[in-house]
């Protein structure tokens, strides 16, 4: 199944070629059934995971110690389902959307789309660092044409930032961290526990999760969070399942599995040279929703907000305990959720009215109240207000935070969530309240299969807060065996 | 080291100042056809050292006679290698030669700077 | 009759007594035909041997039936079977790909003549490699040195000429130089047989003149291998040569010096000499540390495209010369191997520059801009084997770089400035060939859009064959590997 996994998107994007020569009906059809064949493919391994099977898929060794391998865990395992999963909306609302602009190069849109999600599936399964690096650098390339779609030359520049910071950060930085690990641990399995103990020690401990800290600039820690923005000038089909949930989810994922995998969380919490991350992580929510507040821009600002609330899932990680990673992989979903149907309605909003700026934004949700409704929803989750998923993650790293008796955090998690209302706030009673100036363009909601995904994923979002038992319980295996 | 003995060395030192005057000539003139002429010499020193290391002090030329006998000849391969370096070298030359003709040809010049304020 | 055990002799005759031979066939496209016949079949000799070499064989020949040391010996092992397979793949894939190129390039009547000269470059640089004779190789290299000349000044660009002659000049002077070491060897230990001069080598009372000489063969051998600063020959020659050549030349002439060198060194000298350590790792580690910073920051501002491939290469060698020069045997492994995935990324990268020339006879970058719309499959092609050069996971290029960093950890003090360099060059090929690719997909073409008109049927596949095989021995490199190792233990073999 996992090969199934790996090698039905592949098989989806060569299908979206084939059809694309034919007819936009037919390649978008291909897309859809794809997309819910993938998703059937995924959440049909949840059952093995639930009862505690880890299914493993090897390609065999290319050198020495260096496999090609899967290997399902829990972890991974959420980040498939969600990515798969939210994948099927994502087609829904990309159709709609992509036609609603009359973009040109469909055919290669979707068919790189199919490819990053190939990617993503890779890095979810992989069970080492080698494949796992291998598909994040997949993922790298496989987005960058998304980015740069629109071809003109702010686009090609802005796309030059976001694959140039990647790469650089990913051969620069993670390569060496990599083989800094290989040489040390002579090994790269994921192992339960981490691989690293006895094996480093001291000052090096913090200076190789810099490496990959920073290597993984995916997961956006403050300096290497630049191309996020940069990444804002994709259409926005790609900015809500690749920038708000595939791609950045990669990163946290990555972090999150060196963390819990290769580390230990036993043994990082036992080196005084790891709490630095503690501070980054801290350094960039408040930096990044700081900076949020300035923007004029719709979608810069949900990246910013993005920035900040990765950097939530690294601190949940980096604070060491168990219930905080527990925080983390909800965190995952939960931000998963709320900022795909931001970015939605983001998107909607420019498909109706072509506006892409917060002023513009005035009274809107009288002439779209479905769009603004959703949006509502999801600036809510991301304050972290019930009876949205942003409260039950919030929770519980919070929850995480004071076993940790980490008061740095707790009290970072307090201020960003002024911050967060701070930004999101005015937008929403702007939106409502305020008078539309006139002479406006008369438009009405975004077409209809956008406004039916912003609609699905804000429904996701209240509903994660009432049915998120079924997803703790998978991660609470994920800290088996450590340390209250 | 006596002075005799720096003088017993002579041919080496005649090898070491010919190959220098030939890789001087090479680098320093912008003249094609002088920088050819240049290479051969420096080639020519070499043979010289292959040449002066295979005489043995007293013998001939290798060629085994009914009769004679413990005869001390000088090693012929050291010969039969430089016979073959020097074909080596004329092919060099003339190759060189015949691009010299060919830049003529395309430039007009077979000066180094004048051909490369041409392009 | 048993034909296994002559195959390193017939590996030489086949193409030196097909040269000749090729200059009959007059007609249009039997020479060619002849040509990349005679290439095929040496790239199936090659391999016979390299398949029973990596089970644990090697090849020894003494030619006419005289023993060494007074006969000429030829020897194929692990790291000349690795070296065979690159030369005779990349003039067999070339061959085959080049008839329509030449054909725009040469006039009809003097292609028999080019592709005899071809033969005999490659007859040439098949002879240095299964050579155990340091003379012989000089022979060997000078025939190969003598016939690329011609290959290069062959085309229509005037530029090639100056450039041909510098490289003359700096080939020659190398040459040279390497003669005389040579001759100062032989002057101590009276042989000329590699194995043979090992052996006496340490019964030599005044190292002195062996010092000298190993000198000069690493210098003169360097000069040859265009390891920086001594590769002010090589940008030009593959720019202004004729496409083909430069897919020739680019995959494989200057690793064949690299082999000399590594193998004279190993074999003759590191064992035996003290001091030597001085003249081989200290003094080609900082060159090649140089060379790959120095290379890949001009390639990243330079502006014609095969130039820019050109400078990597000297980058690119660097890398190779680096691995050597840790004297160990990962670094040993990294070198083979990255011979062998560099030949394997510039070979796909100067075949996709060959196809571009179809359509664009300026190769500036500026003048390609939009290349992709008229060529889809040829820029598909430059992007993979790009990834490859930078060194992206799941390409070949990324196998010799892993290899080359953990190598280089072990290298101790100075493991971190290393890796640094590594690293930052990796970062900087990015740079370069993201500008490629930048070019190809998303500028505005200069001229108005053509419809997609793709380079000739065998020259694309041949392109794709190639750029394929990076990903493929990206992903089971079991084979150089396989050879790469048991060639690092065979030259450490010696030093141990």
């Amino acid at each position: 199944m996992i090969l199934v996994a790996l090698v039905l998107p592949l098989v989806i994007a060569a299908g979206i070629v084939l059809a694309g020569r034919f007819s936009d009906n037919l390649r978008e059809s291909v897309t859809l059934v794809g997309a819910c064949a993938l998703a059937w493919v995924v959440w049909g391994l949840l059952p093995e995971i639930y009862a505690g099977q880890r299914p493993e898929l090897s390609f065999g060794e290319i050198l020495p110690g260096l496999s090609v391998a899967f290997r399902v865990e829990p972890l991974g395992m959420l980040f498939a389902a969600l990515a798969s999963g939210l994948w099927i909306i994502n087609s829904v609302y990309s159709i709609g959307y992509m036609r609603g602009n009359k973009e040109k190069k469909q055919t290669r849109f979707y068919t790189c789309f199919a490819l990053a999600l190939a990617a993503t599936i890779g890095v979810a399964f992989a069970s080492n660092l080698f494949t796992l690096f291998l598909f994040y650098e997949l993922l790298t390339l496989s987005t960058y044409p998304l980015v740069s779609h629109k071809g003109d030359e702010a686009t090609v520049k802005s796309a030059r930032v976001y694959l140039g910071i990647l790469l650089c950060t990913s051969i620069g930085l993670f390569l060496p961290a990599i083989i800094w690990t290989y040489h040390v641990a002579g090994s790269l399995e994921f192992t339960p526990g981490g691989i690293l103990e006895g094996k480093i020690g001291g000052a090096d401990v913090g200076l190789l999760l810099a490496l990959f800290v920073f290597g993984v600039g995916k997961a956006a820690v403050m300096p290497v969070h630049r191309w996020l923005p940069a990444a804002m000038v994709a259409p926005t089909p790609v900015s809500a399942l690749l920038h708000a949930v595939a791609v950045v989810k990669a990163g946290v994922f990555t972090i999150t599995k060196v963390i819990v995998y290769i580390f230990g969380v036993d043994f990082l919490f036992s080196t005084p040279s790891s709490t630095w991350l503690v501070y980054a992580a801290c350094f960039t929510i408040i930096a990044a929703s700081l900076v949020a507040l300035r923007q004029q821009n719709l979608k810069r600002l949900l990246a910013y907000s993005t920035v900040a609330q990765l950097s939530y899932v690294v601190l949940a990680a980096a604070v060491l305990k168990p219930l905080a990673e527990i925080g983390a992989a909800i965190h995952m979903v939960a931000h998963a959720f709320g900022k795909i149907t931001l970015f939605f309605a983001a998107g909607a909003i420019y498909t109706a009215a072509k506006k892409t700026e917060l002023h513009q934004l005035r009274g809107i949700g009288r002439r779209m109240p479905w769009t603004m409704t959703a949006f509502t929803i999801g600036a809510l989750s991301m304050i972290g207000v019930p009876p949205t998923a942003g409260f039950v993650s919030k929770w519980y790293i919070l929850a995480g935070s004071f076993q940790a008796e980490n008061l740095l955090a707790i009290f970072t998690i307090i201020a960003s969530t002024v911050l967060n209302a701070a930004y999101f706030l005015p937008i929403i009673f702007m939106a409502w309240f305020e008078r539309e100036p006139e002479g406006g363009k008369n438009h009405g909601e975004a077409p209809p299969l956008v406004v039916l995904a912003v609609v699905a994923t804000a429904l996701l979002t209240l509903g994660f807060f009432f049915f998120n038992g079924s997803v703790i319980e998978l991660e609470k295996q994920l800290v088996q065996g450590m340390a209250q | 080291m006596s002075l005799l003995e720096l003088l017993g060395y002579f041919n080496y030192w005649v090898f070491a100042i010919v190959l220098s005057i030939g890789l001087y000539t090479v680098i320093a003139k912008v003249n094609l056809v002088k920088k050819l002429i240049g290479l051969s010499i420096f080639q020519s020193a070499v043979f010289l050292m292959y040449i002066t290391m295979d005489k043995v002090e007293g013998g001939t030329a290798p060629i085994i006679q009914k009769g004679v006998e413990n005869q001390i000849f000088s090693n012929p391969i050291p010969q039969v290698l430089i016979l073959t370096a020097i074909v080596v070298g004329v092919s060099t030359l003339a190759l060189g030669l015949a691009i010299v003709v060919r830049i003529k040809e395309a430039y007009g010049t077979i000066e180094e700077n004048e051909i490369l304020d041409a392009d | 009759m048993d034909l296994t055990p002559h195959l390193p002799a017939l590996q030489v005759i086949v193409p030196m007594l097909a040269a000749p031979l090729i200059l009959l066939l007059q007609p249009r496209g039997l020479a060619w035909a002849g040509a990349t016949l005679v290439a095929i079949f040496s790239f199936f000799i090659a391999l016979t041997m390299a398949v029973a070499v990596s089970k644990g064989a090697h090849f020894g020949y003494d030619m006419g039936g005289w023993t060494a040391p007074y006969g000429i010996e030829l020897y194929v092992g692990a790291f000349g079977a690795l070296v065979l397979v690159i030369v005779t793949g990349a003039a067999a894939l070339s061959l085959l790909a080049a008839r329509a190129s030449i054909d725009s390039q040469i006039e009809l009547e003097r292609q028999p003549l080019f592709y005899s000269a071809w033969l005999l470059v490659l007859a040439g640089l098949v002879g240095i490699v299964v050579s155990a004779d340091a003379f012989n190789i000089f022979v060997f290299m000078e025939i190969s040195s003598l016939a690329s000349y011609v290959l290069i000044a062959g085309g229509p660009d005037r530029r090639a000429l100056p450039s041909v002659f510098k490289y003359l000049i700096m080939g020659t002077i190398g040459a040279t130089f390497y003669l005389i070491g040579v001759g100062m060897v032989y002057m101590m230990t009276g042989t000329l047989n590699l194995a043979d001069m090992e052996s006496r080598i340490g019964g030599v009372t005044d190292i002195n003149p062996i010092l000298v000489a190993a000198g000069f063969i690493t210098i003169g051998l360097a000069l040859k291998a265009a390891v920086f600063p001594l590769h002010v020959w090589l940008p030009n020659a593959y720019t202004h040569a004729p496409h083909m050549i430069t897919v020739f030349l680019a995959a494989c002439a200057t690793k064949v010096a690299i082999y000399v060198l590594i193998r004279f060194d190993f074999v003759v000298f590191q064992a035996n000499l003290s001091g030597h350590q001085l003249q081989f790792s200290l003094f080609l580690m900082p060159l090649a540390l140089l060379g790959i910073m120095v290379a890949s920051a001009v390639a990243m501002f330079e502006g014609n495209l095969k130039r820019l491939l050109g400078t990597s290469s000297v980058a690119q060698i660097g890398y190779i010369m680096l691995g050597a020069s840790f004297v160990t045997e990962a670094g040993l492994i990294a070198s083979a191997a990255h011979l062998f995935n560099h030949a394997l990324a510039k070979g796909g990268l100067f075949l996709a520059v060959a196809c571009l020339a179809y359509q664009y006879k300026d190769l500036r970058l500026a003048q390609l801009a939009g290349a992709a719309k008229t060529m889809p499959y040829t820029a598909a092609a430059m992007v993979v084997c790009g990834l490859s050069l930078i060194g992206v996971p799941g390409t070949a290029g990324f196998i010799s770089k892993w290899l080359l960093l953990s190598a280089a950890m072990d290298e101790g003090r100075f493991a971190w400035l290393l890796v640094a360099v590594i690293l930052i060059s990796s970062l900087m090929a990015l740079v370069y060939v993201w500008r490629i690719v930048e070019t190809l997909y998303f500028k505005q073409a200069v001229a108005e859009a053509q419809s997609p008109k793709e380079a000739p049927g065998v020259l694309l596949l041949v392109t794709w064959v190639v750029a394929l095989a990076n990903i493929g021995f990206g992903l089971f490199p079991q084979f150089p590997l396989s050879l790469s190792s048991a060639a690092a233990k065979l030259l450490l073999g010696h030093v141990l």
